[in-house]
């Protein structure tokens, strides 16, 4: 029964927080100062151009102001200098499981990802703290030219693409987050897909924090060639803190002519962690770029998955759900930036409030008056759980010119107590009930994620759900 | 020790009380049914007795083969036994038939045991067929979009597969054209036999042409006011419910 269901989650916790500062070869120490990017950069063994690009980031994120005149005040209780902003074992990322130190490969065993690995995908990344400890690509995929490696590898050994695109979707001043992140960033996946490469099975990531009173700064980018396709997955949980964590990363996508990128995220952090995302994607002519989006951890979640569509008939979608449970707000939406003609975009985004959760969403829509045939639908539903839950919607339509098109709809809704009795009548209890309400709520959305997370997320709405009934 | 029995009922909806010493015996293998015009209080019954938590019982006791369920949550009386087939049924979007069904019937099992699909789909097309459901009913979501006949269909096939010692009909044959109307009947009267008691709750008597009750009882203001065969519910047809009220206002003041 889930009562049982819940216990081992619980245990699943307790062994989460197992420390291991005592490991950390590398660590620099609480606080962020132009000192802190110099030891970042000397421990990492980088080139000049990025210390350089580090200490102006800083300076940005230092200069710019809390959002807090539009966002969550709750940001004020982030304390910058009681974070870590650097931690590793000290080791490069290992080709083999084999090779990872055991107690960190089994915590990643206990979150199933080298079974995945084996099951479904064409590679995997595996970040512990600041660091990659495990990065491997199935010799085929990397046969064909497909390069994916940590974001640190790849500044060093290929320069050359990385630097073309690194910052460029997202620059370092796009937010104070987005700054700070381009100040300590360490991990993230890089990528890139050759022309007309199209990458069968996805791709993986996997972002582990296990310290307390630290941050987490990966950074990915992804280039999809011409014409290629590619399919990237990341997760990510931390154990349960008494002290607030911040997870802060930069995420950039670039979709070349004609080429496909999907993006799927299934963010499970602690409920004591800042998750404050920045992800954008550019997609040139023909070029489509989804985000699939599941955001149920966290203290806070602000993330806002956008694209640019800078090529004619590009596509962008983004399709997400929320669940904010008790003491949660889950601060979510889209950006679309129409660019180019005959550009179309999707919003479909789902959220849940439960107890005194809060679900805001934040839509972005821009169509410039010289465009045409471009095209926006935005859809997205919110549904109650309590009284006490909450829901917000502050959608920014920009559509200008005569040759375009665009819809918003939203919608509001509450599982009745009638709907919730007559579920009983037949026999459920209160909490499966809720539970199944929930997933049919969430269902169509829940189909575009790949079978594995569906199960999962199914699997976490059920957890939730269980724990917000009497 | 096989009945639903219903004893010296009180229920409020707030400060109003709705029934008012209502009591009834629903022997396994009888179909009983209660009648009465709009605001006597038929359809508080069956919401009271499934365990609606709007409905506060002030007085009385409900006893299912002798156990009395009042105490117990709504999914609880379900499992043991009690089906309500409700007048407005409501939608589940998202949510399909098929999955509902299945998790409806996974909560009886005991824990650790799976439902088995295949036995399960075989028996929901078999029962589906004799209702004339459509396959592609399986994939819809729970009453969503539902016609009013579609809605009570799926109403007695959840009570097909749900298999109840004792189901309470309530209104089923509101929203019904004739045509649904005999196809619902007929899978009531499929379900009927020495394992199910049923009670049917009706305001019009042409529900009655078609599964034939076994006693009949009027009820009016909260009350069980008169008792009889199926022949009371014709007398009722005939002369209306003013010929009821003429002839309780002696007794309830006595």
């Amino acid at each position: 029964m889930p009562t049982e269901e819940l216990a081992n989650i619980d245990i699943d916790r307790t062994r989460g927080d197992f420390r291991y500062d005592e490991k950390h070869a590398f660590d620099a120490g609480t606080g962020l100062t132009h000192d802190t990017i110099d030891y970042i950069v000397n421990v990492k063994g980088e080139p000049e151009w990025i210390r350089d690009w580090r200490h102006k980031a800083l300076d940005i994120f230092l200069s710019k102001p809390m959002p807090t005149h539009w966002a969550s005040k709750d940001l004020e209780n982030i304390i910058f200098q009681d974070i870590r902003y650097y931690l590793s074992g000290g080791q490069k990322p290992s080709r083999s499981w084999e090779d990872v130190p055991a107690d960190v490969k089994r915590t990643f065993e206990r979150l199933g990802i080298p079974e995945q690995e084996r099951k479904f995908l064409a590679g995997v990344e595996a970040q512990f703290d600041s660091e990659a400890v495990y990065s491997n690509i199935k010799k085929a995929v990397g046969e064909q030219g497909v390069i994916f490696m940590g974001s640190t590898e790849a500044l060093k050994e290929h320069p050359e693409i990385f630097r073309k695109w690194f910052g460029k979707v997202i620059p370092t001043g796009d937010n104070k987050f987005s700054a700070l992140n381009s100040a300590v960033f360490s991990g993230g996946s890089f990528i890139y897909v050759p022309p007309g490469v199209k990458v069968k099975h996805p791709l993986q990531a996997y972002f582990r924090i296990n310290a307390e009173n630290f941050g987490q700064f990966e950074r990915t980018l992804i280039i999809a060639d011409e014409g290629s396709e590619v399919m990237y997955m990341e997760g990510c949980t931390a154990p349960k803190f008494e002290t607030a964590t911040l997870h802060s990363a930069v995420v950039e996508l670039v979709a070349l002519k004609g080429a496909k990128i999907q993006y799927v995220t299934v963010q499970n952090w602690s409920a004591n962690v800042f998750n404050l995302v920045t992800k954008r994607a550019v997609a040139h002519e023909m070029a489509e770029v989804k985000w699939i989006d599941c955001n149920i951890g966290s203290r806070l979640t602000m993330k806002y998955p956008g694209v640019v569509l800078k090529g004619r008939k590009a596509r962008g979608e983004v399709i997400s759900i929320a669940l904010a449970s008790d003491g949660q707000h889950q601060d979510t939406g889209a950006k679309m930036i129409h660019a180019a003609d005959e550009t179309t975009s999707n919003v479909v985004s789902k959220s849940i409030s439960v107890g005194t959760g809060r679900a805001t969403y934040r839509g972005l829509v821009h169509v410039p008056k010289h465009l045409k045939g471009c095209k926006n639908n935005t859809e997205c539903d919110a549904l109650l759980i309590n009284s006490t839950a909450r829901t917000d919607t502050y959608p920014a339509i920009t559509v200008r010119g005569t040759g375009n098109a665009c819809q918003h709809e939203a919608s509001v809704s509450q599982i009745s107590a009638e709907q919730i009795f007559y579920m009983q009548q037949r026999g459920l209890t209160e909490a499966q009930a809720m539970s199944l309400s929930v997933n049919g709520f969430v269902n169509d959305l829940v189909r575009e994620f790949p079978m594995e997370y569906s199960v999962e997320l199914k699997r976490l709405i059920d957890l939730e759900m269980e724990g917000s009934v009497g | 020790m096989s009945s639903l029995i219903i004893n010296d009922l009180h229920v409020r909806i707030g400060e109003k009380e709705i029934i008012r010493g209502l009591t009834l015996e629903i022997p396994k293998g009888e179909v009983h049914a209660i009648m009465g015009p709009n605001g006597s209080g038929k359809s508080t019954l069956s919401k009271a007795i499934g365990g609606h938590p709007d409905y506060t019982v002030t007085k009385g006791e409900v006893l299912l083969d002798g156990e009395n369920i009042l105490g117990l949550g709504p999914d609880e009386r379900s499992r043991k036994g009690l089906f309500l087939a409700f007048q407005y049924p409501m939608e589940i979007p998202g949510v399909s038939n098929a999955n509902f069904l299945r998790a409806a019937l996974q909560a009886r099992l005991p824990e650790g045991e799976e439902l088995e699909a295949t036995d399960y789909y075989a028996q929901l097309y078999a029962e589906m067929d004799k209702l004339e459901m459509a396959r592609t009913f399986t994939s819809r979501s729970v009453n969503e979009g539902f016609s009013g006949g579609e809605k009570k269909r799926n109403e007695i096939l959840q009570m097909a597969m749900l298999k109840p010692s004792y189901a309470i009909l309530d209104e089923t044959d509101s929203g019904l054209d004739i045509d649904a109307l005999r196809i619902v009947s007929a899978g009531v009267n499929a379900q009927r036999g020495p394992n199910l008691g049923v009670l049917v709750i009706t305001h019009y008597q042409r529900l009655l042409d078609y599964i034939v009750p076994d006693y009949v009882h009027v009820m009016v203001e909260g009350r069980i006011v008169q008792s009889g065969g199926k022949e009371l519910a014709l007398e009722l047809e005939e002369k209306g419910y003013d010929f009821i009220r003429e002839g309780i206002t002696e007794p309830a003041l006595a």
